[in-house]
Parts: structure tokens; C-alpha cells; sequence
């Protein structure tokens, strides 16, 4: 073997197939969500090997962290549901009907089609195919930054990235309208060491979110990943208790969650203003107008992540109340 | 010299999370398991971060390392307290349980 | 050059395995949370292809295209795993409900 990286790659790859295989197989969920979480941070170490050191930072802070946030959120609110609250509630899971012998069949048959499919084409492609490489080295100069995945990501395929800001909000508004009115599980309170821990590590935290946002224009780093890191922020002060979200507090949430929408589509508009095609910016404002753009979705992505792990709208509601919102609120609907 | 260092504090690093890792699937039950993991991984992590800041370029990557390593091992030192008190939490309730059927 | 293994023929095997697992998870679970976990191995082994695919021989760089859209991918994927774990936390407390018959007479008379 010619290259000793061959055999870190092959054991890590091993690791990695296991751990997906692991992570559909074990019977308790709690497991299966913490391994899901060491394939997630053992995937972006891959992608680091096949030199996407942006997208393994992207996996790994949206991917596989604020991801494994809110499955373990979301099994803590069935647990507490189903009024199990320890390991031994997702155990003995009921199972279903039994499958029809054809549908099983079928789904082999599909599964194994798409397998057959992906092996040809991987199998088939060219060892290095004709790729973009060459068009965006060749616009790199007129992109306003220096990193090639900034560049495409805020010029060259800005259309993509808006749509991507919208399906954000399209989540956080989906979430509010599903959530309403439904009881909360009581969060786990998680003690004063916990609460040293947040407050030691915020300032830190924010100072490496936008570390990375300003980093993004010449290596990697960029919107996506600073928003995540700042999304820990909220994350750690909704845990710590630190920061409890108040009804009034919804008109500025709203805000956020729409800002980066808002101010990309108005930057698109402003430069067809100026006669030329939405996001084919003047050459020489060109970086002003993607680290502006770069620093108002950041903010958006971090207020509309934590809102997404926070899950319910923060509506009003009387203390004593709590347990039976999920009723009346129906019934409020209802009428 | 410097080299040869920095690959002897790596391995002896590696050697630490081996045993860690040992200690985790050999040991009966949560604390000690937490025991042998937030010991020798804090040991093992330290000896890596020395290893390669040997090797590194500059002072800003040395610093960049030296924080790497501070936040790793408070946020591990966190989650092991909170794992902790959790199964201590557990335990306890647990043990009320079967007091409270008997 | 076949005898040379390099990261690219390591990591698309990979991938394919990684999202075939994640197919049949899709499939075959019974439980909800299951489904979604499967859902999110299937992205992360698309991910793995359209990163191969970028990949070049080290000193070239590699594509950046293929980069950005598995970053969209990943920010999309989480939307739709918030709106799909809301959906289930939604579920399960309607079932709960269900399933305990009694009192709701005001409920029913508010509606």
C-alpha cells in the first residue's frame, strides 16, 4: 500500500458503514440517536480526508449537532407523552401489522435496482470527469472573494442559497403552525455545573460563529457554518434556562426569521435595479454586497435554527394551565 | 528531534484513549466507566495537543491548539457530570421504585 | 493507477453503502424516529457521492460546485427533519390523547 492514509481511510470508512448499520439495528432509540452522532462527526472527518473541509464543517455543526439536538429533543417530548420516562420506554416498541411477503419483495427488488444504479454510475463515471473546476476558476476574479465554495455559494449560485434561506423559514413557520397549542415535556433541569459550562463557553462560541462568517470569504468557513455555531448559542441559553422565550418576544423573532430572506431578495432587486441580472453584482461592490448578505442569513440562521430546536411558538399561557394548552388550544382552533 | 517528540507525545496520547476506551467496555457500570473516560481521554487529549503544537507553524496556531483543548476538556468534564448526575438521578428513583412496590 | 487506493475509491463504495442502509432503514422501520434517522443516512451517503465526484488527485483543488450543493443539501435536510420531527411530536401527543378516553367533556363542549 502505497499510501499509509490508505489504511486510516479504509479503517475509517469500516467505521463509518458500521456505525450506519448500528444506528438502524440497536433497540433503544437513545442509542441509536448518540451513534447517528458519532457517524455524523466520523462522515465529516471523511469529507476533511476528501479535502471538503466546508461541507465536514457544515455537516458537523448542522448536520450532526444541531440535527442530534433536536432528535433527542423530540424523543425526551414522546417519552414524556407516553409516560415512560426512563431507557425502558422505547424498548418494547408495538410492532405493526406484518408486512405482505409482495411488499417486501418489492422493496428489495427497489432497493437493490437502486444500489445496481448507484454502483454503475459510480463505477462508470470518469476518474476525474469534466467538472466545473474550470469554469469557476476562470470567474473567480470577478466573484468579489477568494474561497471557490464562497464564491459559488453567494455569486456564481445565489439563487440556490436564497431558496435554501426560504425552505429555512418555510421549517420554522411549518414548526410554529404544527406546534401550536401542544403541551411541552418539562425540560430536564441540567444544575449549576452546566450553567458555568454556558457561561464560560458563550463568549467563546460567538466569538468563533463569526470567526468563521469573516473567515468565510478565503478559506473555509462561511453563513452556514457561523450560523450554526451562533444556532449553539441558542442553544445552550434555552438549555441553561438562561434565556426563557416570552411571548412578546415573538414580533423580534419573526424579524429574524425573515431578515435574511429579505435583505438577499433585496440585494437581488437593487442590482436589477441597476440594469443587469439578479445577483450579477458590480464587480467592485461585490464583496461588500456577500459579506452583507453573508452577515444578515447568519443571524437568521441562527435565531431560525434555535427557534427550530425551541420547537413551540412562545404563546401565552397562564402557569397553572400548562399541561391542558394542548386541549384547549385545539378547541380554540376548533371554534 | 522535535518530530520524533511530538510522535512519542501522540502515541502515548493514543495509548490513553486506548485504554479509556478499554476501561469503557470493560468496566461494570456508569461511574466507573465515566471514571476510566474522562481520565484517560483527558490525559490522551493533552498529550495529542502537545504532540501537535510541537509541530506547529506559528504561535497563532499554538494558541488555536491550546484553546482546542481547553474547550474540549471543559465541555467533556461537563458531560460527564451530567451524565452522572443523571444516573445517580435514575439510580435513586429507581431505588425508590422497587422500595415503594416491596 | 487501479492498484493505488486512493480516498475516492475508499469513500464512494462508502457512500453508496451508507445511503443503500439508509433506503432499506427507510423502508423496513416500523418506528417514526427510526424512519427520520434513516432519511438523514440516505442524505449524508448522497453527500459522499457528490463529494467523490469532486474530489481531484491532491494538488488540484477540487470542484467547488458539488461542495455548495451538498451545503444546501445539508441546510435543507435539516429543515425538513425540524418540520418532520414536529410532525411526530404532534402525532404521539394525539395518540396519547387518544388513547386515554376519559374526562375532555369541557373540551369537547368548548368546540
Amino acid at each position: 500500500m502505497s499510501d499509509p492514509l490508505a489504511i486510516f481511510d479504509l479503517l475509517l470508512a469500516v467505521a463509518i458503514v458500521a456505525l450506519a448499520l448500528a444506528t438502524l439495528s440497536v433497540r433503544d432509540l437513545f442509542a441509536a440517536i448518540v451513534l447517528f452522532v458519532v457517524f455524523g462527526l466520523l462522515s465529516a472527518l471523511a469529507w476533511v480526508r476528501l479535502s471538503a473541509p466546508d461541507v465536514a464543517l457544515a455537516e458537523a455543526a448542522i448536520g450532526t449537532g444541531v440535527t442530534g439536538a433536536l432528535l433527542l429533543k423530540t424523543l425526551h417530548h414522546l417519552r414524556h407523552v407516553t409516560g415512560t420516562p426512563e431507557r425502558a420506554a422505547m424498548r418494547g416498541m408495538t410492532p405493526g401489522a406484518p408486512v405482505p411477503m409482495p411488499v417486501i419483495w418489492a422493496n428489495a427488488a427497489f432497493c437493490g435496482l437502486i444500489a445496481l444504479g448507484l454502483a454503475v454510475a459510480f463505477l462508470g463515471a470518469p476518474a476525474a470527469g469534466p467538472g466545473f473546476d474550470a469554469l469557476v476558476a476562470e470567474a473567480m476574479p470577478r466573484s468579489g472573494v477568494e474561497h471557490p465554495v464562497t464564491a459559488v455559494l453567494l455569486n456564481f449560485r445565489a439563487y440556490d442559497t436564497l431558496m435554501e434561506v426560504v425552505v429555512l423559514l418555510a421549517a420554522v413557520i411549518a414548526v410554529w403552525q404544527i406546534e401550536r397549542g401542544l403541551s411541552e415535556a418539562p425540560a430536564p433541569v441540567l444544575g449549576e455545573v452546566f450553567e458555568g459550562f454556558a457561561r464560560l463557553t458563550l463568549p467563546a462560541i460567538v466569538v468563533l460563529g463569526t470567526y468563521l462568517l469573516w473567515k468565510g470569504a478565503e478559506a473555509p468557513g462561511g453563513a452556514f457554518q457561523g450560523g450554526a455555531v451562533l444556532a449553539a448559542v441558542g442553544l445552550l441559553l434555552l438549555l441553561a434556562r438562561l434565556y426563557v422565550p416570552q411571548p412578546s418576544h415573538r414580533p423580534l423573532a419573526r424579524w429574524a426569521f425573515v431578515l435574511g430572506t429579505g435583505a438577499f431578495a433585496a440585494v437581488a432587486l437593487l442590482v436589477t435595479g441597476g440594469g443587469r441580472v439578479a445577483f450579477e453584482y458590480p464587480a467592485e461592490h461585490a464583496k461588500t454586497l456577500i459579506l452583507l448578505i453573508e452577515g444578515v442569513v447568519t443571524i437568521s440562521i441562527a435565531v431560525t435554527l434555535a427557534a427550530l430546536f425551541h420547537g413551540r411558538e412562545p404563546v401565552a399561557m397562564a402557569p397553572g394551565e400548562a399541561p391542558a394548552a394542548s386541549r384547549s388550544g385545539e378547541a380554540r382552533d376548533a371554534g | 528531534m522535535a518530530d520524533i517528540l511530538a510522535a512519542g507525545l501522540m502515541a502515548l496520547g493514543a495509548v490513553f484513549f486506548i485504554a479509556g476506551s478499554v476501561g469503557l467496555l470493560r468496566f461494570p457500570d456508569v461511574y466507573c466507566r465515566l471514571h476510566a473516560l474522562t481520565k484517560a481521554d483527558g490525559l490522551g487529549l493533552a498529550l495529542i495537543a502537545l504532540g501537535v503544537a510541537l509541530r506547529a507553524d506559528s504561535f497563532g496556531e499554538v494558541f488555536r491548539i491550546l484553546l482546542i483543548w481547553f474547550f474540549v476538556a471543559v465541555a467533556s468534564a461537563t458531560g460527564g457530570h451530567l451524565i452522572a448526575a443523571h444516573a445517580r438521578r435514575s439510580d435513586r428513583e429507581a431505588g425508590e421504585g422497587e422500595a415503594g412496590n416491596v | 493507477m487501479p492498484a493505488d487506493l486512493s480516498p475516492h475509491l475508499i469513500y464512494g463504495p462508502t457512500g453508496i453503502a451508507v445511503f443503500i442502509i439508509g433506503l432499506v432503514g427507510a423502508l423496513c422501520a416500523q418506528d417514526r424516529l427510526r424512519r427520520v434517522l434513516a432519511l438523514k443516512l440516505c442524505s449524508v451517503g448522497a453527500g459522499f457521492l457528490l463529494i467523490t465526484a469532486a474530489w481531484r488527485e491532491p494538488p488540484a483543488a477540487p470542484d467547488p460546485v458539488p461542495h455548495a450543493l451538498v451545503i444546501t443539501g445539508i441546510v435543507v435536510m435539516i429543515s425538513a427533519t425540524a418540520v418532520a420531527l414536529a410532525l411526530i411530536r404532534r402525532l404521539k401527543s394525539l395518540e396519547a390523547e387518544a388513547d386515554t378516553p376519559q374526562d375532555t367533556p369541557e373540551a369537547s363542549h368548548d368546540a
